[in-house]
């Protein structure tokens, strides 16, 4: 008999049919009677103030019921404590196209939308700053007037002694590494649906509700309340089915706000869903990323030193920004031993939709480069790539030399599972041209150890009630987006409890009903909210088992509890007989006749039958229940988590960011085609071993992987958000090249559990810590397919291209330099700058416009 | 723009509805029939989530008017179960982990319902193929193609059962 009877077996997800059949509910698919529509105005430019704006002609249109503007509510929010920058609607200025100017609430959605475009608005246009190294030498027209050279946040850490380690080193490489801006792209668009509901008392607006596709319904509801000015406990944020999330609604975004002060004004529900463009523009991705890094090591392949220094475009807000800059530094330990780190973090604003988290938030860009300067180093000193890394583990249990605390580490596993399982050894080297294999590692926090709003309140409080009916009801405010949060709250409190899953219904991430969870982001949720359901099932657990041990005489303590029976431990578990079984088994239809509808009477019978049996050698887990209810009443339990004080991290500036009670490990190896006439880079296979410390659910564990790697590679060769002039030039699904199925590789997912000493029964994170991964094993596999490393991601065929060319001719080609004719001389496919001060726009040799003289032929046109 | 009366057949049965001559058939789905398992995940035909049948053939209901679809059979995800229990295909998503947030989930059944109809046996090529006109940002879509061969599978000891 395993050790377990519902963890680690592959189990479908508890909402798997409500999303099959199309029955689920999303916000989007939710009414209201009498709700009205809401439709966002906003910014056409990148940088203007607002001289004046005149709604009326919008207010006199029919249909229209309110048009909502930033007066209506005035005071400033962002997701973090210090990143207070934003407003519900643009106050005097906007900061990015598609900032939020103004909202009208209609009776249908045409209407709003022919409203609009009858607000009338003058701005007055500012320059814009696109660059983020341009930006930050900006002296005048700031983003932000108290934010001097639009730094939102600079970092300088340096732990050891930095310059000493690369006087140690006996090989050395510094390069600069680009990565290109991403975004979720989720299926769901975001949508709210706001309601208020009439006070009694007073007659007026009392009490709010807000559906929302959010991560993060706690935070909402603490945002609301500070927006809204109204007390946090007149505001109930319920979260339905939410359609994919990856960090892009792990903070509050604009029409959440907007949405609640519009069903204000109006005085009637309103529901606002961004279209696919709108969703582009709310963004809250991956920033772009300019790396300067350096990294020395010895002959033996140690790392004896790394330098880097970060700068990110972050767009016009703060958003996560802060906690962004400060994980692309704190990450770049915990994964290999390094014992001396000097980083320079910058987060700087630009004209640009505002940057946050996304999934491997902060850590991504910065490993794409780690990986690949590892990579080039193990060349330069003829070491195998996969040998490199297993020579800098860590030695765990350790604390890092930026105070991260590792205990339990699966990456000495998971490289040699992941070499063995691609055949690295043996085929490396040995595939034909154009072909080739690369390796890289990533790792990622299981939760952040301390919170965005910081206090000492548990990051994860469930509740949990069991009533005479034998139900288990788990009461938790963690939010379910996909990832199978539901599912695995199920399976903590069956498995403590020794029930059946079909028992446990999860009622989940609804501010009036469940307890504080702060939320489904940095991968916390299975970490946090699973130690925290395991401690609410133990408390109730407890109880029962004091009540059946009375009634089987025995201790408590000798009490197992497994299959939905109770029994001594020790003693094999009892066999129960076939019409008993069915008499209990809750998920048998047929079971009804025997006693579900009557069950009552029947339970209390066969009690009573049972009493006068004497003590007993076992007993059904609804009677140990109905025992225990006979003493207490209806059991209710609580349990909660809270990091301990010493996964919390380093006392430094900014120390708060990177630590985790326990990280989880991935390697991967990647098969790639180069196509050395196109620049087609064709990803064949990636073997992804991942240490989750251990596997839950294991088919959600292999999805999550999976999924992680897919979004990686997507980021890694087509996925790009393509600027020019603050002007998002791709929004839509296909023109950001979201890959589809035939473009997308095998992935093979190899599960390695290292049994964390903390974790719910040992298990860590599983959805975020592949991703980073994926991208530099890809570019290690081009340079094994071709020579030529990539420094700029996504790796297109331009950039392909470009490089084979200048290995061959020892010359980059710039291919974008003055093909545009409308071009400044320093053309940048992420925008020049609208402050240009240069000699004007070179032409085209094509161009026409570029022949000096006037044209007398063609003046007979 | 003056509404009119069209006569639509959903899932078996017939509605009379008055809309609009521009009103999209998404749009008629989901607000006048209630029927919110076709999603809006974007305006264009671009990503599959709102995918319905039209005469069995797999259509986007995001740009399609509703009042073409007269006199023609439209099936959307509600219509997929069969005798109130989950269908092959639906019970195979769930169990390899084909839906995990689960917003494409209903546009993809719908587009591998039309496949599995023309081509009871595909090859994973022609899945993949089938597939490509959805998308889905949870999965990478290797779990799907195993949810799609296990109710293959299903449904082919599910007929031979029959016979």
């Amino acid at each position: 008999m395993s050790e377990f009877s519902i963890i680690g077996k592959p189990t479908a997800m508890v909402d798997a049919a409500e999303k099959t059949t199309g029955a689920g509910k999303y916000t989007d698919d939710l009414s209201l009677p009498n709700m009205l529509i809401g439709k966002i105005l906003h910014s056409p430019y990148p940088h203007a103030r607002i001289t004046r704006m005149d709604a009326s002609r919008a207010e006199k249109l029919d249909g229209v019921v309110a048009v909502v503007v930033g007066t209506d509510a005035p005071k400033p929010y962002g997701i973090l404590p210090v990143g207070h920058d934003e407003h519900a609607l643009a106050l005097d200025k906007v900061r990015y196209v598609g900032d939020n100017v103004a909202c009208v609430v209609a009776i249908s959605e045409a209407i709003a939308e022919r409203a609009l475009e009858l607000i009338d608005v003058q701005y007055e246009v500012l320059p814009a700053y696109f660059d983020p190294e341009e930006s930050m030498k900006a002296q005048t027209d700031l983003i932000h007037d108290n934010k001097p050279g639009n730094l939102e946040k600079d970092y300088h850490h340096a732990f050891g002694d930095p310059d000493k380690g690369f006087a140690e080193a006996e090989h050395m490489v510094e390069a600069r590494f680009i990565a290109n801006e991403v975004t979720h792209a989720a299926m769901e668009p975001h949508c709210t649906l706001a309601s208020f509901e009439l006070d009694p008392h007073t007659g007026k607006l009392g009490r709010l509700t807000v559906w929302s596709s959010t991560q993060v319904p706690y935070y909402l509801q603490h945002k609301l309340s500070l927006v809204l000015e109204m007390p946090m406990s007149q505001i109930r944020v319920i979260k339905p089915l939410v359609g994919g999330g990856f960090g892009g609604k792990s903070e509050v975004i604009p029409l959440e706000i907007i949405a609640a002060v519009a069903a204000r004004k109006a005085q009637a529900p309103v529901k606002i869903t961004y279209t696919r463009e709108e969703v582009f523009w709310a963004h809250r991705g991956r920033p772009r990323t300019i790396i300067d890094l350096k990294t020395g090591v010895k002959n033996d392949g140690r790392i004896t030193s790394v330098k880097a220094r970060v700068v990110q475009d972050g767009g016009a807000y703060c958003s996560y920004g802060v906690v962004t800059i400060l994980y692309s530094g704190a990450l770049l330990g915990a994964l290999y031993d390094i014992p001396n780190i000097q980083y320079d973090g910058y987060r700087v604003l630009t004209n640009k939709p505002a940057c946050g988290a996304m999934r491997g938030h902060g850590t991504v860009n910065v490993r794409f480069a780690f990986e690949s300067q590892l990579d080039e180093l193990a060349a330069k000193i003829g070491m195998d790539p996969a040998e490199i890394r297993q020579r800098n583990l860590l030695k765990p249990p350790c604390i890092t030399v930026n105070g991260l605390r590792v205990q339990s580490y699966g990456l000495p596993e998971c490289i040699e599972k992941t070499v063995e399982r691609s055949g690295w050894k043996q085929r490396r080297g040995k595939l034909p041209k154009g072909r080739g294999l690369g390796i890289a590692c990533s790792h990622y926090v299981s939760g952040a150890a301390n919170s965005i709003i910081r206090s000492d309140m548990p990051h994860s409080t469930v509740n949990m009630k069991i009533d005479r009916d034998g139900g288990v009801v788990v009461y938790t405010g963690a939010s379910e987006i996909g990832q199978g949060s539901d599912t695995m709250t199920a399976q903590v409190a069956a498995e403590v409890l020794g029930c059946s899953l079909a028992r446990v219904r999860v009622i989940a991430a609804d501010t009036d009903l469940t307890p504080i969870d702060i939320g489904s982001y940095s991968s916390r949720v299975t970490f946090m909210a699973g130690n925290a359901t395991m401690r609410a099932a133990e408390d109730v657990k407890k109880r029962i088992a004091a009540a059946a041990a009375t009634k089987m005489n025995c201790a408590a303590e000798d009490l197992a509890f497994r299959d939905d029976l109770v029994f001594r431990k020790g003693t094999a578990a009892p066999v129960v007989k076939k019409d008993q079984a069915e008499e209990m088994d809750v998920t048998q239809a047929g079971a009804s006749v025997s006693g579900r509808v009557e069950g009552q009477i029947l339970r209390g019978s066969l009690q009573q039958k049972r009493k006068e049996e004497g003590p007993k050698e076992w007993m059904t887990f609804e009677e140990a229940v109905v025992a225990a209810i006979d003493f207490h009443g209806a059991l209710t339990g609580t349990g909660s988590y809270a990091p301990p004080p010493e996964a919390r991290g380093g006392k430094h500036k900014g120390g708060g960011v990177g630590p985790s009670p326990a990280y989880s490990y991935s390697a991967q190896v990647a098969e790639v085609s180069v196509d050395e006439d196109t620049g087609e880079v064709t990803v064949h296979k990636v073997w992804a071993a991942h240490d989750c410390g251990r596997a839950l659910n294991p088919v959600s564990v292999e999805g999550q992987i999976i999924g992680s790697v897919w979004m990686g590679m997507g980021q890694a060769l087509t996925e790009e958000m393509v600027w020019k002039d603050g002007m998002l030039m791709n929004a839509g699904m296909l023109e950001y090249r979201s890959p589809s199925s035939v473009e997308s590789p095998e992935v093979e997912p190899i599960i390695v559990e290292s049994i964390d000493p903390e974790g719910p029964f040992g298990a860590k994170e599983c959805s975020e810590g592949s991703l980073a991964a994926t991208i530099p094993a890809i570019a290690n596999a081009i340079y094994d397919a071709v020579g030529v490393r990539l420094h700029e991601s996504p790796f297109t065929p331009e950039r392909v291209l470009a490089a084979l060319r200048a290995k061959r001719h020892s010359k980059a080609l710039n291919l974008t330099e003055g093909v545009d004719p409308t071009s400044p001389t320093r053309f940048r496919e992420h925008g020049g700058s609208l402050c240009f001060k240069g000699k004007g726009p070179e032409r085209h040799a094509l161009d026409p416009a570029r022949r000096e003289a006037p044209m007398s032929a063609g003046g007979a046109d | 723009m003056k509404k009119e009366l069209v006569e639509l057949k959903v899932n078996g049965r017939t509605h009379e509805l008055a809309i609009e001559p521009s009103a999209l058939l998404l749009d008629v789905l989901r607000q006048e029939l209630g029927l919110t398992g076709s999603k809006r995940g974007c305006d264009e035909s671009s990503c599959g989530a709102c995918t319905v049948q039209v005469d069995g053939v797999a259509m986007m209901s995001c740009t399609l008017l509703a009042a073409g679809c007269q006199e023609q059979e439209i099936t959307t995800i509600e219509g997929v179960g069969e005798h109130g229990s989950l269908a092959a295909i639906q019970k195979a998503y769930g169990d390899w982990g084909g839906a995990q947030c689960g917003f494409c989930t209903p546009g993809f059944i719908m587009t591998v319902k039309s496949l599995m109809a023309e081509n009871p046996d595909p090859s994973e090529a022609e899945v993949r193929a089938a597939l490509s006109s959805n998308l889905c940002r949870c999965t990478g879509y290797s779990q799907m193609y195993r949810a799609i061969r296990s109710a293959i599978r299903a449904e082919q000891l599910g007929a031979s059962s029959a016979d």
